[in-house]
């Protein structure tokens, strides 16, 4: 269940204290790509049944923003890990 | 079979072994001129208007569970009209006229009763902004009331005035909105197109949408290959899966939403009540539960149950507005899938596929909508043609600037 989010940085906290930002998989496009591309990065979602990537904010804790990966139909949580960390292992 | 106070009389002589069964199941056939994925509300009724008030008879509705086991039977049955933007006031005022007829035009007892919605304000800010969307909802010739704090203490008395946070100082009213038999709706509406030829076929899940030349000719389903002239997605939560067996890529995010029923009480709230405080909404069934929701759970999920410390927030903010309510037993709670979107308002277009035809993005404000959405739908798709009042509602409005954001939230699913 998605109740409990283990928080690299504080350890296992409610899910009461996390804001969802919302879906993580998504690269912000350069500044200067095209009309389109903005669209999708702002308005188009995979919405995926099953398995997805979240950005969490920890609001009510260390205040960074994680990366939850968990599963959509079953609220199983399978890692977090901090969102720089996560970006620096996109970049790579 | 028409249902009047004679046929009562004459089944009860008849130890009401003789009703009939309200549709039919019948086997798919082979080709359909319009195949409608979804058998819930906005399906069922947009199969109701395509064959009755457009003559497109030959109209399938696939069903992947039974009928109305999705969101139409899962919502606190709420029907209003009370919305602000140009783009969105005059389809729900559409939908509220269409709900005015519907008993009469469906011979189908759907208990449409127009008690009044009333919502809360708790600030000088509050009171502003319900004033701005009455003038609002006044401009498009729908009537609206601002009840101050002394006449609503008479009509309401049990709620909780004096809050130190959120002190109730009146509230906006329409008198005209109120509640509906949520399931009575899907079914008169499945048996209204059952009489005019529509098939409605349950437990038949879409698997694959097969394209030829750019075009749909038809679904794979778990009864079958069928074959359609036109496709109509209805699908609300999984409407993201059915539009990726078409390669569509949508503005939604599915968003878990529950609800709540207590045990039975005597008549004691004759209105829906709304919190300006939070987002808590309640009412009285016929039967004497309370039926009240509010926030989803904020976290995207295609599991139709909810987390219990929303539950508890729910619970919590009911007490905060009706004090009397900590002593009522909660008998039963359930969660429905939300088709979110971008700008909290829907999508009913044409896609980019030339006869697939997209119905999706109600939030958890779809069955207020059920009879306007399936008449703009059903126009849609028999002309080929937006009806006026949605045509606000595309699908390229996030590309072109023109969202529809009641809440002024942003492109930010959760917060809608």
């Amino acid at each position: 269940m998605a109740s409990l989010i283990t928080c690299p940085h504080c350890g296992v906290r409610p899910k009461e204290e996390f804001a969802v930002r919302g879906d993580a998989s998504l690269i912000r496009p350069a500044s200067s790509a095209s009309d389109a591309a903005w669209h999708d990065y702002v308005y188009v979602r995979v919405n995926p049944r099953g398995r997805t990537l979240e950005h969490w904010h920890h609001v009510a804790g260390c205040r960074r923003f994680l990366v939850v990966e968990r599963d959509t139909v079953t609220h199983e949580v399978y890692s977090v890990v901090d969102g720089a960390a996560a970006a620096r292992e996109v970049r790579r | 079979m028409r249902y009047s106070a004679f046929s009562i009389v004459r089944n009860a002589l008849s130890g009401n072994l003789n009703w009939k069964q309200q549709w039919r199941q019948p086997q798919p056939k082979s080709h359909y001129d319009v195949i409608i994925v979804g058998g819930g509300g906005h399906g069922l009724a947009t199969a109701y208007y395509l064959a009755k008030e457009f003559g497109v008879k030959n109209v399938a509705v696939l069903e992947k569970g039974y009928l109305g086991s999705g969101n139409v039977g899962r919502n606190t049955t709420i029907v209003r009209s009370n919305y602000m933007l140009p783009g969105n006031e005059p389809f729900y005022e559409f939908s509220m006229k269409l709900w005015e007829g519907l008993e009469q035009d469906l011979n189908y007892n759907v208990m449409l009763s127009q008690r009044g919605v009333i919502m809360l304000y708790h600030s000088d800010g509050q009171r502003d902004a319900y004033i701005r969307r009455g003038n609002a909802m006044w401009m498009e010739g729908v009537s609206a009331e601002l009840i101050e704090r002394e006449q609503l203490k008479k009509m309401i008395p049990f709620l909780n005035y004096d809050h130190a946070r959120y002190p109730i100082l009146g509230g906006l009213l329409q008198r005209r909105a109120g509640t509906a038999r949520h399931d009575a709706v899907a079914w008169g509406y499945a048996r209204g197109a059952d009489q005019h030829g529509v098939d409605i076929i349950e437990h038949c899940e879409v698997t694959g949408i097969r394209r030829e030349n750019g075009v749909v000719t038809g679904v794979e389903t778990s009864k079958g290959f069928i074959g359609c002239g036109k496709l109509a997605l209805a699908a609300a939560g999984n409407s993201s899966q059915v539009g990726e067996m078409a390669d569509l890529k949508l503005p939604l995010e599915s968003h878990v939403l529950q609800a709540f029923v207590t045990e039975g009480l005597k008549p004691c709230i004759d209105h829906v009540i709304v919190y300006g405080g939070g987002h808590f909404y309640i009412s009285q069934s016929d039967k004497g539960g309370l039926v009240f929701g509010a926030e989803i759970d904020g976290y995207s999920s295609y599991a139709q149950r909810g987390n219990l410390a929303t539950a508890e927030h729910v619970m919590e903010e009911g007490v905060s507005m009706i004090p009397g309510l900590s002593r009522v037993r909660v008998l039963r709670a359930w969660g429905g899938v939300m088709d979110m979107s971008m700008d909290g308002s829907p999508i009913i277009d044409r896609t980019s596929i030339d006869n697939l035809y997209l119905n999706c993005g109600w939030c958890y404000g779809g069955f207020k909508a059920t009879p306007a959405s399936g008449y703009c739908f059903a126009h849609l798709i028999a002309r080929n043609d937006t009806h006026p009042v949605a045509r606000a509602l595309r699908l390229d409005r996030f590309a072109r600037g023109y969202a529809v954001d009641e809440a002024g939230a942003g492109p930010q699913p959760n917060l809608h």
